[in-house]
C-alpha cells in the first residue's frame, strides 16, 4: 500500500463539509450569537473579533451543526461559549491536539481553534507547531495581546523586551517570538496577520483561512484595555498607520506609506530586504523591487517578509504572508484507512473480525 | 534412528538467557508457539534489559525469555527454570542464583573465553571449575557448531553465520522436548523470504541443532511433555499487549463507532500502537502524537465527535496526561486511558513489571476526579478487560483506566478465542433530538441532563442538527451545561460525577474456596492472579484450606466486597508495590488487611505466596 495518496490538490478546506441547500434561508449573526453573556472587560478587543466572525461566518454557508470552535485557557479561549455552533474550551495550550483528533477523524467538519499569545506559543508551542508542520485541516486563530490577561497582567512569549509588568516590575528580559516567523519556520502552508480593528481585512482573510486545505495560521493584533492597553496604538493611529503599516498584496510590490511618500521594498545584492523611496526604486539599481507571492514553494520570501517587524513596530507587514498547497495529515490518515477497508472488499464484517481475533496460529481442542 | 530413551514429562520451566542481541527473545517466542501447537498449557515471561543493546556480554545486557508448558493448566512462567540454556557466562551468572538444585544448564561453550568471563568477573571458568557440580551441564560449542554446519553458505559473512546460532539452540531444544519444527519454518520463510540465503543458513541451522541433540552422546534422552486437557474451543497463544489491542477493536466493532487512538511512543505500552497502526483494514485510526499530551488530546477531540478515542501509555505518561484526564472527567466523555504500568518512580524500571500505579490512577489529578478502572488478570483476559473498559467509557460517558502492566504486557498464554456473536452487544445510542425547552418554550438541548438510571449525560456529537453546544473544563450549571460559579451547583455537580462513577455496573467479586471453610482470604488486582493461583493450589495440596479472590475492577469496587471481606479472619493483599490497594480497602471497609508486597520488577513467586499463605495459617491455628 503506498504511505501517500493523490488527493488532487489543491481544494477548498471546506470540501467535504455539508453546506446548506441553495434554497435555504440566509443566515445571520444572530444564528451564530449564543445565549451566553459576553464576560470580556469593557473595551476589550476580543469583542470586535467576535462580532468579526460571527458576521462572516454566514458567508461560508456551511451547515452551523457542522462548525466546531475549540479553545484552550486565556480570554480569547472564551470564544467557543459565545458562538451558537459546537465548541469545545479545554485546557491550556491543548487545542491544536484536541482539534486534529477532531478533525482527522471527521471529515465532514470545519474546525477552529482559537488561542492566545500565551496559549499558543508558551503551554501550547509544542502543539502548536505540530499541527503546522502536520498540516491538520483546520483554522488557528491567534489573538496576541502581549500580555497574559486572565491572570492578571504577566508578561507573554510575545511581549517586548523591557515591558514592565506584574511579574517584570523591572522591565521582561525575555526574548518574544514573532508568531508569523515561528509559523512559516514550523511548515505551515497558511500564515496571516490581521488587526483585530480593520474588519473589512480580517474578513477577507478569515474567509481565506477558512477555505484553506491545511492548517491555517491568523495572528490577530488584539488590544488588551486592562493589562496592555495600547500595545498596537501606533498601529491603529490614522495619522501614524499609513508609514508602518505594510499591506501584503499578492503580485503587487511590497511597499508602505501614503501616496507621496511611499517607499519600496527592494531585495539588495546580499539578500537584504531594504525599504527604499519609490523614487530610488525605480532604477533598479539599488536593489530589486520585492513582489510579494504567498504562493511561493520556497518559504524564504516569506520569512524575510515576517522579519521586517520589529518591537518598535516601524514596518509592520499585514495580509497573507503564505498560502500554499500540501497534502493535509487528516487527509493522508483517512485515505490509509479507506484504502485499507476498500482493498479488503469494505468495512470489517463479523467474519472479518473472526479472522483478526484468530489470528494465523490456532489449534482446536475437543 | 536415535536408539535414545524417551521420558514423559508433567511440566518443565525452560528460560532461554543470553546478551540482547542472541535474539533471546525470538527464539523463546518460536519455542512458544511450537509448543502451544502441540496442545501443551504455558505461561511465559520476557525478561529484558532497557538498553536495545547494552555493553556486549556484561550482565546489563543480558536478556531472557522464560516458558513454562505442562500437562495440566499453567498459571504462572514458573518459579525456577528447569532448563536455563545460557549463550555467555553473563547469561549464566545472571540466572544461576535463580536454578534448583539437578537443573539443567547448556552453555555456549565458545562464548566462555577469559575475556568474557573477565567482564563478569570469573577468574575462573565456571563450566569446568566446579561451580556447576550439582547441575547437569551440557557444555555445547553452540557458536563453532553452528558456522561449521553453514560452510556451504560461502557469500555469508562469519558474522552473518554466527548470527544463526539462536536457530541451532533452538533447534536442539526443539529436538530435547519433541516440539515440532514446522511453525519456526514457516516463520522463517515469512520473515526472510527476501533474503534467501540467510532464510536457507537459518533452516540449516534449525535442522543442525536438532541433528546435534538427536545424535550426539551428550543428550542421553528426549522428553515429552503431553497436551493438556483443556475446555473445547479453538485456541490460540497471545501476548498481553495483542489480547488488549483485539479486544479494543473488538469493542468498537461491536459498539458500531470507529477507533481512534492518539499515542506517543513508550515502553512498554508501544506494542499496542504497532498493533493498532496495522490495523486500518478495520478502520482502526492510529495517530502517533507529539507528546503524551497531545496523545490524549488526540482521542478525546475524537470521542466529542463520536468516535471511541483511546490512548496509550505507562505511569509517566499517565503523569503527563492528568490535566487531560481531569477534562474528561469534566466534559463527561467517553475515553480509555491504556496505562501499562512499570517500575517507578520516573523513568524507573522501563522493562519491568510493577502496579504502583493504582493510587495515581484514583487519584492523580487535582479536584473531585473519579475515574473508573479495569485491570485484567492475565494476558488472555486484556481482551476481556478491553471491551469491559469501552463498555463502562460509552454507557456512563467518562474516561476509563485500564491498567495492564509489564508483566501481562509482554506475557503470554493459550487463549480460547470466543464467537463475535458470543462478545457483549456495546451498541451506542448518540442524542439526536432537543431534550428540553429554553425560557421561551422552544425546543432546546441540555447537554448535561442525565440519564436517570446510569446518571450519564448524552452524547451528541458535532453534525447533530439542533443540538448545537458548548462544553468545557469549567464548571457547568446541572442539566443546561452553561457555565456556572454557582456554591451549591458545584457542590450538586461533583456529587453527581462521583455518583455516576460509583453506580457503575460491575460484577460481583467471586471467591474460590472449594472447602468452603476457609478462614483465609487470599485477594489481589491485576496481573498476580497467576501467582496467588498457584500459591493457594500448593497449599491446597498440602491439606489446608484457603479462599481466593481477584479484582479485575478497582473503581468502582464490587458490591459485594466489603461482605466478603468482613467474612474472613485474615484477608492477604499480594501487591506489586507497596500496600497501594491494601489502603484503599482499609479506608473504605475499615477492615485489617495483611499487606504483602514486592516491588522487584517481576511477578511474585508461588513459592513466596504459599509461604505467605501457610504463615498466616499457622498463626490462626
Amino acid at each position: 500500500m503506498s504511505t501517500t495518496t493523490d488527493l488532487g490538490m489543491p481544494v477548498s478546506g471546506l470540501r467535504s463539509v455539508p453546506h446548506l441547500p441553495d434554497d435555504a434561508d440566509k443566515q445571520t449573526k444572530r444564528d451564530f450569537t449564543s445565549d451566553q453573556e459576553v464576560r470580556w472587560c469593557p473595551g476589550c478587543g476580543d469583542y470586535v473579533i467576535l462580532a468579526a466572525v460571527q458576521s462572516f461566518l454566514p458567508e461560508l454557508g456551511l451547515k452551523r451543526e457542522n462548525i466546531v470552535f475549540v479553545s484552550g485557557i486565556g480570554c480569547s479561549s472564551r470564544f467557543p461559549y459565545y458562538l451558537d455552533t459546537y465548541g469545545m474550551h479545554s485546557i491550556h495550550g491543548r487545542a491544536p491536539a484536541i482539534a486534529t483528533g477532531l478533525a482527522t477523524s471527521r471529515a465532514d467538519l470545519s474546525v477552529w481553534v482559537v488561542t492566545g499569545d500565551g496559549d499558543a506559543l508558551s503551554i501550547g508551542g509544542n502543539h502548536l507547531i505540530h499541527a503546522l508542520r502536520r498540516n491538520v485541516n483546520m483554522t488557528i486563530l491567534l489573538f496576541n495581546n502581549q500580555i497574559y490577561g486572565l491572570t492578571k497582567g504577566q508578561y507573554s512569549p510575545t511581549s517586548k523586551v523591557g515591558q514592565v509588568t506584574k511579574s517584570s516590575p523591572v522591565g521582561s528580559v525575555d526574548s518574544p517570538f514573532n508568531p508569523v516567523s515561528l509559523a512559516l519556520g514550523a511548515e505551515a502552508t497558511f500564515v496571516a496577520r490581521a488587526m483585530e480593528s480593520d474588519r473589512a481585512e480580517l474578513t477577507t482573510i478569515l474567509k481565506a483561512a477558512a477555505e484553506h486545505r491545511g492548517t491555517a495560521l491568523v495572528e490577530i493584533y488584539q488590544n488588551c484595555p486592562i493589562f496592555n492597553d495600547g500595545a498596537f496604538e501606533v498601529l491603529k493611529d490614522r495619522t501614524q498607520q499609513e508609514a508602518r503599516i505594510v499591506r501584503l498584496r499578492a503580485g503587487e510590490a511590497v511597499t508602505v506609506g501614503a501616496e507621496g511618500e511611499r517607499k519600496v521594498l527592494v531585495r539588495q545584492g546580499s539578500g537584504v530586504m531594504k525599504f527604499i523611496a519609490e523614487a530610488e526604486a525605480a532604477s533598479g539599481e539599488k536593489g530589486a523591487v520585492v513582489v510579494h507571492d504567498p504562493a511561493l514553494d520556497d518559504p524564504s520570501q516569506a520569512f524575510q517578509l515576517s522579519r521586517l517587524d520589529s518591537p518598535e513596530m516601524t514596518h509592520v507587514p499585514m495580509g497573507i504572508f503564505r498560502q500554499v498547497d500540501r497534502p493535509t495529515y487528516d487527509d493522508l490518515v483517512r485515505a490509509q484507512v479507506d484504502a485499507a477497508v476498500s482493498t479488503a472488499g469494505g468495512p470489517a464484517t463479523d467474519a472479518d473480525l473472526t479472522d483478526l481475533l484468530l489470528g494465523r496460529d490456532t489449534w482446536t481442542v475437543g | 534412528m536415535s536408539s535414545k530413551t524417551v521420558q514423559t514429562l508433567d511440566r518443565v520451566v525452560i528460560r532461554f538467557a543470553g546478551d540482547s542481541g542472541d535474539g533471546m527473545q525470538l527464539t523463546g517466542d518460536r519455542f512458544t508457539s511450537d509448543t502451544a501447537a502441540l496442545g501443551n498449557d504455558l505461561s511465559t515471561l520476557p525478561n529484558f534489559p532497557a538498553e536495545i543493546r547494552a555493553p556486549q556480554g556484561t550482565l546489563p545486557g543480558v536478556s531472557s525469555f522464560q516458558l513454562h508448558f505442562a500437562d495440566h493448566d499453567v498459571l504462572t512462567p514458573g518459579d525456577a527454570p528447569d532448563v536455563l540454556v545460557a549463550m555467555n557466562p553473563a547469561a549464566l551468572k545472571a540466572n544461576l542464583g535463580d536454578l534448583p538444585r539437578g537443573a539443567t544448564i547448556i552453555v555456549n561453550t565458545d562464548e566462555f573465553t577469559k575475556r568474557n568471563l573477565a567482564k563478569v568477573g570469573y577468574s575462573d571458568n565456571p563450566v569446568d571449575d566446579g561451580t556447576l557440580d550439582s547441575f547437569h551441564v551440557h557444555a555445547v560449542a553452540l557458536t563453532s557448531i553452528t558456522v561449521e554446519a553453514l560452510a556451504e553458505f560461502p557469500t555469508l559473512t562469519r558474522k552473518e553465520k554466527e548470527r544463526a546460532k539462536n536457530m541451532f539452540a533452538l533447534g536442539l531444544l526443539s529436538w530435547m522436548y519433541t516440539r515440532p519444527t514446522t511453525g519456526t519454518e514457516a516463520f522463517l520463510k515469512s520473515k526472510f523470504g527476501a533474503r534467501p540465503e540467510i532464510l536457507a543458513a537459518n533452516l540449516a541451522a534449525l535442522t543442525a541443532g536438532w541433528n546435534y541433540g538427536e545424535t550426539t552422546e551428550d543428550f542421553a534422552s528426549s522428553f515429552i511433555v503431553p497436551a493438556a486437557t483443556m475446555p473445547a474451543g479453538t485456541y490460540r497463544n497471545i501476548t498481553g499487549n495483542t489480547a488488549l489491542s483485539l479486544g479494543l477493536v473488538a469493542a468498537a466493532h461491536r459498539a458500531g463507532i470507529p477507533l481512534v487512538l492518539g499515542s506517543y511512543p513508550i515502553t512498554p505500552a508501544s506494542d499496542i500502537l504497532h498493533a493498532l497502526a496495522a490495523l486500518k483494514r478495520h478502520g482502526v485510526t492510529t495517530m502517533q502524537a507529539e507528546d503524551e499530551i497531545a496523545g490524549i488530546g488526540i482521542a478525546l477531540g475524537a470521542s466529542f465527535g463520536g468516535a471511541i478515542g483511546v490512548t496509550t501509555t505507562s505511569g509517566p505518561g499517565v503523569a503527563l496526561k492528568s490535566e487531560a484526564i481531569g477534562l474528561a472527567v469534566s466534559l463527561e466523555l467517553p475515553l480509555i486511558i491504556v496505562d501499562v504500568q512499570r517500575g517507578g518512580p520516573s523513568t524507573g524500571l522501563p522493562t519491568k513489571t510493577e502496579q504502583a500505579d493504582l493510587l495515581q490512577a484514583m487519584f492523580g489529578r487535582n479536584g473531585e476526579s473519579p475515574v473508573p478502572i479495569v485491570a485484567p488478570k492475565t494476558p488472555a483476559d486484556c481482551f476481556t478487560a478491553a471491551m469491559d473498559a469501552v463498555r463502562i467509557a460509552t454507557t456512563y460517558r467518562t474516561p476509563v483506566f485500564l491498567l495492564s502492566d509489564g508483566y501481562l504486557a509482554n506475557g503470554s498464554e493459550p487463549w480460547s478465542v470466543p464467537s463475535v456473536d458470543s462478545l457483549p452487544d456495546l451498541t451506542v445510542e448518540f442524542a439526536s433530538e432537543p431534550n428540553g425547552v429554553d425560557p421561551k418554550g422552544e425546543p432546546t438541548f441540555h447537554p448535561f441532563l442525565r440519564d436517570e438510571q446510569t446518571l450519564a449525560r448524552p452524547w451528541a456529537v458535532p453534525g447533530t442538527a439542533g443540538l448545537e453546544h458548548r462544553i468545557g473544563g469549567i464548571e457547568k450549571a446541572d442539566v443546561t451545561g452553561n457555565i456556572s460559579y454557582d456554591p451549591d451547583n458545584h457542590d450538586l455537580m461533583t456529587r453527581l460525577r462521583q455518583a455516576k462513577v460509583d453506580g457503575i455496573t460491575v460484577p460481583d467479586l467471586v471467591v474460590d474456596d472449594p472447602s468452603g471453610q476457609a478462614r483465609v482470604l487470599v485477594l489481589g488486582w491485576g496481573s498476580t492472579f497467576g501467582p496467588i493461583a498457584a500459591a493457594t493450589r500448593v497449599v491446597r495440596n498440602a491439606g489446608h484450606t484457603v479462599a481466593q479472590a481477584h479484582l479485575t475492577h478497582l473503581n468502582p469496587f464490587p458490591a459485594n466486597l466489603g461482605e466478603v471481606l468482613k467474612s474472613y479472619d485474615r484477608v492477604i493483599v499480594p501487591e506489586m508495590n507497596l500496600g497501594q490497594l491494601s489502603m484503599l480497602l482499609r479506608a473504605k471497609y475499615l477492615v485489617d488487611i495483611r499487606s504483602h508486597t514486592s516491588v522487584r520488577g517481576l511477578p511474585f513467586s508461588t513459592v513466596e505466596l504459599a509461604d505467605v499463605i501457610s504463615t498466616t495459617l499457622e498463626e490462626l491455628s
